[in-house]
Parts: C-alpha cells; sequence; structure tokens
C-alpha cells in the first residue's frame, strides 16, 4: 500500500479522554478546547431554544460551562451511546430547566473559563441567522439548529488555523485567495480574475487553493477527533459535519 | 474570528470533498457518484494513460471499520479475477489519510436503465445468466455478495455484463487465501429496529450499531439477512437476491406484485423465481448453478426444474419448442392429403 501517514498527523488525544486525566492542567486545556467549539452553538442554542435575552444568555452559558466543570458532566458521557454534541445540548437544556425552577440568574463563569468570549460577536451573527420566525422547535429542528451551528463554529476554528499556519508558512497570499474565493464567494471572483489580480498564472491560483483546502479539510478533522469520544463517533460527526451523507 | 455564512459552509464542504492526489500516479478527472462509504471518481493513471474509478473513502484513517471494509472489498476483488466481476487494480492510503482503491472504469449503463431498451425476455435472461455466471465464481471462492441488485450490476457497450460493489461482502468459509481480513458483520446499511430506550436525566440515546446490524437493500435482500443472522447466511442468501433480480428483469418489480408492467409471467419462470425467493433457504436452489440451469432449460425450451408441468402445458412446450419441424411436417401431410384429393376426383 502506498503511505501518506508522513503527511498525516497523528490523532489528537480526545478532550472526552483528557477531561477526566488527573492532570490538571490538561483538564483546563481539554475544557478550554471543548468551550472554544460549543461555547457559541450553546449560546446561540439558548437564544433560540429558550428565547432568553442577549444578557441572560451570556450568563447561562459562562454558567453551563462552570458546571460542565464543576459537576464532572463529562464524565457521565458515553460515546457508545450518544454523540458529544447531542449531549451538551440536552445537558444545555436540563441545565436551564433547572436554572428556570431554582429562579437563579448570576454572573459567574469569569474566573473559570480562560476562553475568550466574544458574545457581541455571537450576537451579530445570530441576528444575521436566517431563521423562520414560525417555525415550531421540535426535537428534529433543535438538532438541526445546534448542530448548523457547531459545524459553523468548528469550520470558523479551522480557518482560524488555516490563517494562523499560513501566517507561519508564508502563505499569506494562499490565505487570501481560499479567503477571496472559499469564504467570501465572490461570484467576479473567477480563477482568472484572482490571477489577475496578484498577477500569478491560474495554475498558481488552483493549486494554492487545493493546498488550502487540504490543509482546511485536515485542520477540520483534526479538531473533530479531539472532540469525539471514539472513533465511531468521529466517523459519524465527520460525515455530519461535511454533509458527505446528505450528498 | 471570522463568522461563515451559509454559502461559504457550502462552499468549504465541497471545496474539502475531493481527494489529494498529490504523490500518486492518479489525476482526478470527475465525480461519478456517492456511496454509503465515500465517492467514487473517473481518475486517469497518468503512468499508463488510461481512465480508471478510484473509489476513496470520506474520512481518513486507515483503522476504522470502513478503511477495513475499503480495503477488504479491493482484496476480494483482487482475489476474483473473472470476466464478470469488475477488476481492482491498486489500493492504498492518500496523502491526506483517506484510504482508496482504482478499479476498471467500465463505461456503460447500470442494469436497471440498460434493460429499458430490451424488451426480449430471452435477452434479459441471457444477462441474467452471465450475472449468475459472476456470483456462482464467486461464491466457488468463498465470497457472498450480499447486495446483489439492479443498481450493482453494470451492463458494458459490448453487452459485457459486470457485478460490482462488493463492499458487503462476506467470506464464507477463509477460502480466499489473499484476503486477510475477516467479515464485518456489523458494517451498517439499515439497522435493526429497537425499543426506544429510556433517556436519562442529561443523555440523550441514540441508536447503537452492534453485531447483527442488517446490510442489504430491501426488496433484495434474504429474510435470514433482513434479520441481522449474519452467520447463518450461505450461497443461498445470494440465490434469494438473484431472484429477486430476476423478477425485476421480467417484471420490473423484485417482489411479487400484481403490477407486472402489463406483461403475464410465464408459470416456468414464475416458478424459478419464487423458488430463487423461498422464504426458507432449505426450499431454495441450494446453488447458483441449478438456478442457472432451470433458467438456460426454460431457454431451450426444456422442462424446468422448479415447476411441475401439466400435460397440457407439456403438450405446449414440446409445440413451442419444435414449432418448425411440426408445422413442417403438417404443411407436408396437407399437401399430401391435397395431392390424394386431387388423385381421386
Amino acid at each position: 500500500m502506498q503511505s501518506g501517514k508522513d503527511r498525516f498527523p497523528l490523532t489528537r488525544r480526545s478532550v472526552i479522554e483528557a477531561v477526566r486525566s488527573i492532570d490538571a492542567e490538561e483538564r483546563a486545556l481539554a475544557l478550554e478546547a471543548l468551550c472554544a467549539a460549543y461555547w457559541k452553538p450553546v449560546y446561540k442554542y439558548v437564544r433560540w431554544r429558550w428565547n432568553r435575552p442577549a444578557e441572560a444568555a451570556q450568563d447561562l452559558t459562562q454558567g453551563f460551562f462552570a458546571e460542565l466543570l464543576e459537576r464532572e458532566l463529562l464524565d457521565k458521557f458515553d460515546s457508545s451511546k450518544s454523540r458529544l454534541r447531542t449531549y451538551l445540548r440536552v445537558c444545555v437544556d436540563s441545565f436551564v430547566m433547572n436554572e428556570d425552577k431554582a429562579g437563579r440568574r448570576q454572573k459567574r463563569g469569569g474566573n473559570v473559563l480562560h476562553v475568550a468570549l466574544d458574545f457581541a460577536g455571537a450576537e451579530e451573527e445570530f441576528g444575521a441567522t436566517t431563521m423562520d420566525p414560525a417555525l415550531i422547535p421540535s426535537p428534529e429542528s433543535l438538532e438541526q439548529f445546534f448542530e448548523k451551528e457547531w459545524v459553523r463554529s468548528l469550520f470558523a476554528l479551522a480557518v482560524e488555523d488555516l490563517r494562523e499556519l499560513c501566517l507561519a508558512r508564508e502563505r499569506e497570499r494562499t490565505f487570501h485567495l481560499f479567503e477571496a474565493y472559499d469564504l467570501e464567494g465572490n461570484e467576479k471572483g473567477s480563477y482568472e480574475q484572482l490571477a489577475r489580480d496578484y498577477g500569478i498564472s491560474v495554475t498558481d491560483v488552483t493549486n494554492a487553493l487545493a493546498w488550502a483546502r487540504r490543509e482546511f479539510r485536515r485542520i477540520a478533522l483534526d479538531r473533530l477527533r479531539e472532540l469525539c469520544g471514539s472513533e465511531e463517533e468521529f466517523q459519524r460527526e465527520a460525515r455530519a459535519a461535511f454533509g458527505w451523507d446528505a450528498k | 474570528m471570522r463568522f461563515l455564512s451559509n454559502s461559504a459552509l457550502e462552499r468549504l464542504r465541497d471545496g474539502a470533498e475531493a481527494p489529494d492526489l498529490a504523490g500518486t500516479r492518479y489525476r482526478l478527472l470527475d465525480r461519478i457518484a456517492r456511496g454509503g462509504m465515500g465517492v467514487v471518481y473517473a481518475a486517469e493513471d497518468e503512468k499508463l494513460q488510461r481512465r480508471v474509478a478510484l473509489k476513496v473513502l470520506d474520512v481518513p484513517g486507515t483503522d476504522g471499520d470502513l478503511a477495513s471494509r475499503l480495503i477488504r472489498e479491493a482484496r476480494v476483488l483482487a482475489a476474483l479475477e473473472h470476466p464478470g466481476i469488475v477488476p481492482v487494480h491498486d489500493v492504498g492510503t492518500l496523502a491526506d489519510g483517506r484510504v482508496f482503491y482504482t478499479m476498471k472504469f467500465v463505461e456503460g449503463q447500470r442494469l436497471d436503465k440498460y434493460i429499458e431498451s430490451v424488451a426480449s425476455i430471452p435477452d434479459r435472461l441471457r444477462i441474467f445468466l452471465r450475472i449468475c455466471d459472476a456470483v456462482a465464481f464467486a461464491h466457488a471462492r468463498g465470497v457472498l455478495h450480499r447486495d446483489l441488485k439492479p443498481a450493482n450490476i453494470m451492463v458494458g457497450p459490448f453487452g459485457e455484463v459486470l457485478v460490482m460493489d462488493w463492499g458487503l461482502a462476506k467470506l464464507l468459509r477463509g477460502e480466499v487465501s489473499n484476503v486477510e481480513c475477516e467479515a464485518d458483520p456489523d458494517a451498517t446499511v439499515f439497522e435493526k429496529p429497537k425499543p426506544p430506550a429510556i433517556a436519562s436525566d442529561a443523555t440523550d440515546i441514540s441508536v447503537v450499531t452492534g453485531h447483527g446490524t442488517v446490510m442489504g437493500t430491501p426488496g433484495y435482500m434474504s429474510p435470514e439477512q433482513a434479520r441481522g443472522d449474519v452467520e447463518l447466511l450461505d450461497a443461498r442468501s445470494d440465490t434469494y437476491s438473484l431472484g429477486a433480480l430476476l423478477r425485476f428483469l421480467l417484471t420490473g418489480h423484485p417482489e411479487v406484485t400484481s403490477i407486472a408492467n402489463g406483461r403475464r409471467l410465464d408459470k416456468s419462470l414464475a416458478a424459478i423465481c419464487a423458488k430463487s425467493t423461498a422464504a426458507s433457504p432449505a426450499d431454495r436452489y441450494p446453488h447458483v448453478q441449478e438456478l442457472a440451469l432451470d433458467v438456460s432449460r426454460y431457454l431451450d425450451g426444456l422442462a424446468v426444474g422448479a415447476h411441475q408441468e401439466t400435460v397440457f402445458e407439456k403438450v405446449g412446450r414440446f409445440y413451442r419448442r419444435y414449432r418448425f419441424f411440426i408445422l413442417l411436417i403438417a404443411a407436408y401431410l396437407a399437401m399430401r392429403v391435397l395431392i390424394l384429393l386431387f388423385l381421386h376426383r
């Protein structure tokens, strides 16, 4: 068999395993990775599903991740029974219901989470999300909404990683081409137009885009693998994230 | 962090789908089809300058279930050198970590499309016999196909018939010496219905795939396969699928139905279909060759083993088989009678 292993990085440790580690630093890093991928979906989900105003949703989002850590909820997660994404969504529902019952609403999370949460940006994105106001939240639509926001968050992190990789490898132009063609999707931005704009050949444009897409895919899958509890879950989540089941 | 619009998400998904063929002898041409495990592309083998079909998994990694299945499929194909089975050329891992294999690029039509232009029943039966040849060969090498259906049969421009998609193949007795992987009874296509699980306080129980998971295609799948009795499957399970395939070729439907494309199915053919698709494996043809033999006998105008004929049916079949000679003799006798009548006037 041809070997591609020299270019394919080794699997990183799953956050599910890391969060159960006895090493406090490893646990904190795992929660950070989890939070980075899930805080926006959780925030938008609380806004939409629970119809909470922005400020309350911010508190609930921070509170949820604090509770995740304090009550060691991830220890109860079993990847053979459920997807982490679904488990977290159900945990969010339980958390919001419990908070309602207890009538609690407190500012917190500031000393627990070490990830910068750009709530203003998230609110702007939430406002830009097109949703049918008449749509009655059903279990399917809730799952779809959460999945879509989770994919958006995962891909956004991967794009950010790709930008950093391009900077580190002095391939800024490659990232700009990727940005112009794949992210902004400018209708006028054909390969020929991009080649003219950057004073390079069309082949250079296609090669740069092929490299960027390949790296984007690798990074996104690496991040995803980190967020899954098992190989089986990873396979399922990868198919969902990249829409391979729907094609 | 940048906000990604829905259209950006779609473009990223589309862009990330294409396999990375860097470092291989292949150049990507077109996407042909998407299957359960991955995608099939047309590619050019730049060394041999020929077109090949490249089947590649979506997800990277060589140690997952799907990777094992794809590698096993390639090895099964490599072990089945037969004109009716698509030949495999190469298997490996791409630079992006995805397992792939390449096989002959078959230019042709799927059987269900092809037969739209084949009106004659004998011609359809001859196609069926070629499928039986390939499947019987695989059985002789200890391999069950387990997903025989029109979509998995290709007919080439010169009428060559190829059995495709051996992704669900099962090794019967490990007779294929160079296939090292064991059959995977847990591979999923359709899942057994499970009783709803009671959700705990903070978990949502999703369907768990496990041992005995059902694989195959409804309508073409034998009852034992549909029940997930993987250990009980033998050649008779494929015989069931072939029977359903035969019924599809004759009536347009794999199962018995009142709508039969306006065609009245001959009793012998109906009996062959019924025997092949009997609910109990013990009531089916024990081997594909026997099914093929019955179809051949029908084509030759002989009695088939699956059907006990009445005297009238025997006479009718005798007449159909020797119609030319019977009519010739009848014409001769009529002429003799006319001559005699003329001479005695």
